[in-house]
């Protein structure tokens, strides 16, 4: 694994969470979350079942409003974007959801031709020739004219990272790429993570808690614990931390603070 | 009392809301235009007029047949005692485009059509479909809501018609058999007594409804929360809301009308 370039400490970061709050309700989901991400890097987010790490990636996208604080991207403020400027911000995010959120209704190839279609000016021979391209790319050619029930999750997900990237985007955001997984589809999508990454030059946000995945994709770490970030570091440093969070996060122990916080 | 005032306040949000999905869905569709392209796929919009229009045209004009009928051969009973049977052409006529015509579509479409948009778009909700579209900066509204909408508010004036001709036909059946009034007699009697207005009232309450049937459908689509439990709890309270209104709104229109033009 290459790591990506470092970026200059000067340069905007592609994403920013500044001070990010939100409640639902009584329920506090997050709270003061600081993150940022630069450009071409990896992040990995962690962090237990429900622990708003998913609601990060609809804070970024302008899905979820944040109660406080603010995210920004490449400098301007989510929050404050009107629906138009909205709507262009997100055509250059590509979000891959954990259950691929194909359209049901729609083949494999008018899954992946719709944003195209809806978006763009492109004619339909270009369109089918950059479906083709995107779903050689997953390893999903044969597919092409398949429905979403006839796929099994692996090419499901692999289809739906196919369709996150079709407009070519600047930030990829990925929703538990491999959960729910076998260890050898897993490790395919882990990959095909890295050579999106790396091809396309996207700076990608993979929200997770398998461990192996996480220290395989990220450059980067970030542990959510009770909707506040305890540490941003290298996966290096993370993995010998002395967090006792992130230390048992890790380790997957049953004993520590992790289990004594949710009694 | 005290029960009553959340009960209020819900009912005015979900009515807040419904009228926000109407305004969205306009806005979206427009910034759509401005980009100098259509709305919504035409494509599935006539899929959607197929289901919602023609897809009804049998269950609307059989239902309205048998209600026409009934009504015939009932008030012409209660007519015939005062040999006054000859004036069931007039009050099937009138009853049926100004009245139970549209009110009779409005229900079998709510029951039919609303139910089968909340639950698609429930079912998509849930799958996280409807997000994935707005992820992607597809307006999921002008893509998913403006084509059922339109289809089902362009084509309630169509039933409608479709359900006042069949309960004539089936009034006039009825006549010839139980009371002896040809069907020509039948046809020229109901004619020479039906007014312009009856006909427009009539025609304006069936675009409300199809707007008020479409908007309720979709909204409880996209409201729904819960997985399959909630697509289901959702598809029920979307036809109970459809049919309620339509009938809340129909006697609404009814007392305008009456109070204005009468």
């Amino acid at each position: 694994m290459t790591p990506a370039p470092a970026t200059p400490a000067a340069e905007t970061p592609v994403i920013e969470l500044i001070h990010v709050a939100l409640r639902f309700g009584e329920k506090e989901v997050l709270s003061d979350v600081n993150l940022q991400v630069n450009a071409r890097e990896r992040l990995v987010i962690l962090g237990q079942s429900g622990g708003g790490k998913s609601t990060i990636l609809r804070l970024v996208l302008g899905i979820l409003k944040p109660t406080g604080g603010n995210v920004k991207f490449k400098g301007l403020d989510v929050g404050r974007m009107g629906r138009r400027r909205l709507n262009k911000m997100r055509q250059k995010v590509g979000m891959i959801y954990q259950y691929s959120a194909l359209i049901s209704s729609l083949n494999v190839r008018d899954n992946l031709a719709l944003p195209l279609e809806e978006l763009t000016d492109k004619t339909p021979s270009e369109i089918d020739d950059l479906v083709m391209e995107k779903l050689t790319m997953v390893g999903m050619a044969d597919a092409r004219d398949k429905m979403p029930s006839e796929l099994s999750g692996g090419m499901r997900k692999r289809v739906g990272l196919a369709r996150g990237i079709m407009l070519d985007p600047e930030v990829i955001l990925y929703d538990e790429p491999s959960a729910g997984l076998d260890p050898v589809i897993s490790s395919v999508i882990d990959e095909l993570i890295i050579e999106l990454s790396e091809k396309i030059g996207a700076t990608s946000i993979i929200v997770t808690h398998e461990m192996e995945s996480a220290f395989k994709i990220g450059t980067r770490m970030a542990m959510l614990f009770q909707g506040r970030v305890l540490a941003v570091d290298t996966p290096e440093r993370f993995r010998d931390h002395d967090h006792p969070v992130i230390a048992q996060f890790i380790s997957g122990s049953t004993e520590g603070p992790i289990l004594e916080a949710s009694k | 009392m005290v029960n009553l005032i959340p009960g209020l306040r819900s009912a005015l949000q979900h009515t807040g809301s419904v009228v926000w999905l109407l305004v969205h869905t306009i806005q979206e569709m427009g910034d759509t235009m401005l980009r100098g392209r259509f709305p919504f796929r035409v494509s599935m919009f006539f899929h959607q007029t197929d289901r919602a229009g023609v897809g009804s045209i049998p269950l609307v004009a059989l239902v309205s047949f048998f209600i026409g009928l009934t009504m015939a051969l009932l008030t012409g009973y209660q007519l015939a005692t005062f040999g006054q049977e000859r004036l069931v052409p007039a009050l099937v006529g009138i009853a049926f485009t100004r009245e139970l015509g549209p009110l009779m579509t409005g229900i079998m479409v709510a029951a039919r059509i609303g139910a089968a948009y909340t639950a698609e778009l429930g079912t998509m909700t849930v799958a996280e479909e409807v997000e994935a579209l707005e992820a992607m900066g597809i307006g999921p509204l002008r893509f998913l809501v403006s084509p059922r909408l339109l289809a089902v508010f362009l084509l309630m004036p169509c039933l409608v018609v479709i359900s006042d001709l069949t309960a004539m036909a089936g009034a006039s059946l009825i006549s010839r058999w139980a009371f002896d009034i040809p069907f020509r007699v039948f046809y020229e009697t109901a004619l020479e007594n039906l007014q312009l207005k009856d006909l427009i009232a009539g025609i304006l309450k069936s675009f409300l409804f199809g707007l008020i049937i479409g908007l309720v459908s979709c909204y409880k689509g996209l409201a729904v929360r819960g997985g399959a439990a909630g697509v289901g709890d959702a598809t029920t309270s979307s036809v109970v809301t459809a049919i309620t209104t339509v009938i809340a709104l129909d006697t609404l229109f009814n007392v305008v009308l009456v109070a204005l033009f009468e």
